[in-house]
């Protein structure tokens, strides 16, 4: 014997023709339902389904469930459906649900054929670069203007923006560019130390810091930070309607939003890149002297007659053009923004993976060109 | 509806997202001075209605007319011109998050009157003040109740004086009370103003208090099915639908 609170059912046929089910114990979440179900379902086979429920102590939403799957397979094989035996609450939910019929256009889950799929990511793609350069296009515009003097914008806007992207970077910027440093030094002395030659990592540090790792690691650096924090803000501004409210009071967004941000990346992003030089260089110091038995002014001189101006003046100015690149993947994206919250967390996403794959791709441009130059 | 001054005429206006038609073949116009209300179900295509009318959507065909110039076909600097002339309060105030709300309302002034400082910051307080949010000038939008953000919008709409007002949904999210007393102020503001009101919403209450004017559209057959003032349309229009919607599902009343 089962216990009482166990949920279970009984299949009778009272005469020909008729199934009548008899359900017992409550039909709760948690209980395990009867394993006498699929039987059931073997009996159903003409005539009439009714219930009774005298026994029935408790049910929620898992005997509807149950009942919902009954009664649709009943509905298949043509029996006929006889709710009155059911509780009331029971009978007037089910009825409930089954009140509007399905809708016949439920969103398909499968997707066309691979060529289909092909096509309109093709589509897709193209469509996503027109938008890109519509939107290079209208921050030229809107810079030119400012060239001109007749960008509308707040200057608290961009001082703002300015004490984000700069100040605030510094100590992180510091962190990063003083490892980068010394891990350049510790693989550098290793090799170069084989040779006796392990002065030379002075060159290479200082080199390689002004050239290029400083420019790439701030911007790295202000692509998952700044740029980021721009498509969210300006992502949650378009969520909010504010975006709208500007165009509507014929307030371009792209003067008044993007460009104090792009105008504050793209000066601050140099001075961060000089300010890494040095501390970049710092940090291949501590590895010349704690390790390489260097002095000071060893070093230092070494450094001095290793770096000239033109290798600072690449890094500062790939500096410039990554901060203007990762200014533009975090606005584009802001803008782009649908209207739901997790379409903000998609926009700094993707703002900070479209501003380190641009920055990287520039990158290379910067190395084939300095290259073929010869400088 | 006695001046027959047409202030807005939509015409043949098909809206779509892509391939996917919302509503077509709209038509109709507003005359001056109305209280006019976009009314039908959830979904029916309100709001993207409105996003036409506003210029933030283009139509995919057809046109909108603002005292007889189309706004789609002119040149870019009539359509900012036009858009000068409409103030909009967003369902959710849109008050822009980074600004005061002196400074929210101060900003379209300062870009468009060549009015000194002092007199911008006296105006942004006037309009607070009109929307019963006198002292409130220094307060981030993020300080205040949602009420009061709608009011800062509406101040914000009412900052250049426009002649049409739009308004998305200005009673969604308020309570009863809250949402008569905006529909008390704008009825205040049209009779002193003269102002044009175009209104997307589906609450009776207010459909009934404030407008005189409508149009209904139906999600099914994507288009407007019934149009006139709201009460006229309960007495005498014929389609189960609007009648449903007038009486809240109790279509069979009369």
């Amino acid at each position: 014997m089962q216990s009482e609170d166990q949920p279970s059912l009984a299949i009778e046929t009272p005469r020909q023709g008729e199934c009548r089910v008899k359900l017992s114990g409550s039909w709760c979440t948690g209980s395990a339902l009867p394993a006498a179900k699929d039987e059931l379902l073997a009996h159903l086979s003409s005539g009439t389904l009714s219930f009774e429920s005298s026994g029935l102590r408790r049910w929620d939403s898992v005997l509807l469930n149950f009942l919902m799957k009954l009664f649709r397979e009943a509905e298949a094989r043509r029996l006929t459906v006889d709710a009155s035996g059911l509780p009331a609450g029971v009978a007037r939910l089910i009825a409930l649900a089954r009140a509007v019929p399905e809708k016949e256009t439920r969103r398909e889950g499968e997707q066309g054929a691979w060529l289909e799929q092909i096509g309109s990511s093709t589509l897709g793609f193209v469509r996503s670069g027109r938008d890109m350069l519509t939107f290079l296009g209208e921050a030229v515009t809107a810079a030119s203007k400012l060239l001109t003097g007749r960008a509308k914008f707040r200057r608290c806007d961009l001082v703002l923006a300015i004490q984000e992207c700069g100040a605030q970077a510094l100590p992180i910027a510091s962190l990063i560019s003083f490892l980068v440093g010394l891990i350049l030094a510790f693989v550098g002395a290793v090799q170069l130390e084989q040779f006796g030659a392990s002065i030379y990592v002075a060159d290479l540090v200082a080199i390689a810091m002004a050239r290029e790792m400083a420019a790439i690691m701030t911007g790295i650096i202000m692509a998952g930070r700044t740029g980021a924090a721009f498509a969210a803000q300006l992502g949650t501004m378009t969520v909010n309607e504010e975006i709208d409210a500007m165009r509507t009071l014929g307030i371009s967004p792209m003067e008044f939003l993007v460009l104090p941000r792009l105008l504050a990346l793209s000066v601050m992003m140099p001075l961060l890149c000089v300010y890494a030089d040095l501390v970049g260089i710092l940090g291949g110091l501590v590895v010349g002297l704690g390790m390489l038995d260097l002095t000071l002014t060893q070093y230092m001189v070494q450094t001095q007659a290793a770096l000239d101006l033109t290798n600072l003046a690449i890094g500062v100015v790939k500096a410039l053009v990554f901060g203007v690149l990762v200014a533009l993947a975090g606005c584009l994206r802001g803008m782009q923004c649908g209207r739901s919250a997790s379409s903000v967390g998609q926009a700094a996403t993707s703002a900070v993976v479209l501003g380190i794959v641009a920055i990287i791709v520039t990158d290379a441009v910067f190395a084939v060109v300095t290259n073929v130059l010869g400088i | 509806m006695t001046r027959t001054d047409v202030h807005i005429q939509v015409s043949d206006l098909t809206m779509a997202y892509g391939d996917f038609v919302i509503q077509r073949d709209l038509n109709f116009s507003i005359p001056r001075g109305a209280v006019f209300v976009i009314m039908g179900g959830s979904g029916c295509g309100k709001s993207t209605l409105m996003r036409h009318m506003i210029g933030l959507q283009r139509p995919a065909r057809g046109k909108v007319l603002y005292g007889g110039e189309s706004f789609w076909d002119a040149e870019p600097h009539r359509q900012a011109a036009l858009m000068c002339r409409f103030g909009v309060l967003y369902q959710s105030g849109a008050l822009w998050s980074s600004m005061t709300l002196a400074e929210n309302v101060a900003l379209p002034l300062g870009e468009y009157t060549s009015l000194d400082r002092r007199t911008i910051k006296e105006m942004a307080s006037l309009k607070l003040a009109l929307v019963g949010l006198a002292g409130f000038e220094e307060f981030y939008p993020s300080e205040i109740s949602g009420g009061m953000r709608k009011r800062a919008g509406l101040a914000r709409a009412m900052a250049l004086d426009p002649e049409i007002l739009f308004f998305d949904e200005p009673g969604a999210g308020l309570d009863p009370i809250s949402s008569k007393l905006l529909d008390d102020l704008i009825l205040e503001l049209r009779q002193s103003l003269g102002t044009t009101i175009v209104m997307v919403t589906h609450e009776l209450a207010s459909i009934f208090a404030v407008a005189t004017d409508s149009v209904f559209l139906d999600p099914e057959t994507r288009t407007m099915i019934a149009q006139g003032d709201p009460k006229e349309l309960l007495e005498h229009c014929d389609d189960p639908k609007v009648q449903r919607f007038l009486r809240r599902g109790n279509g069979s009343a009369r």
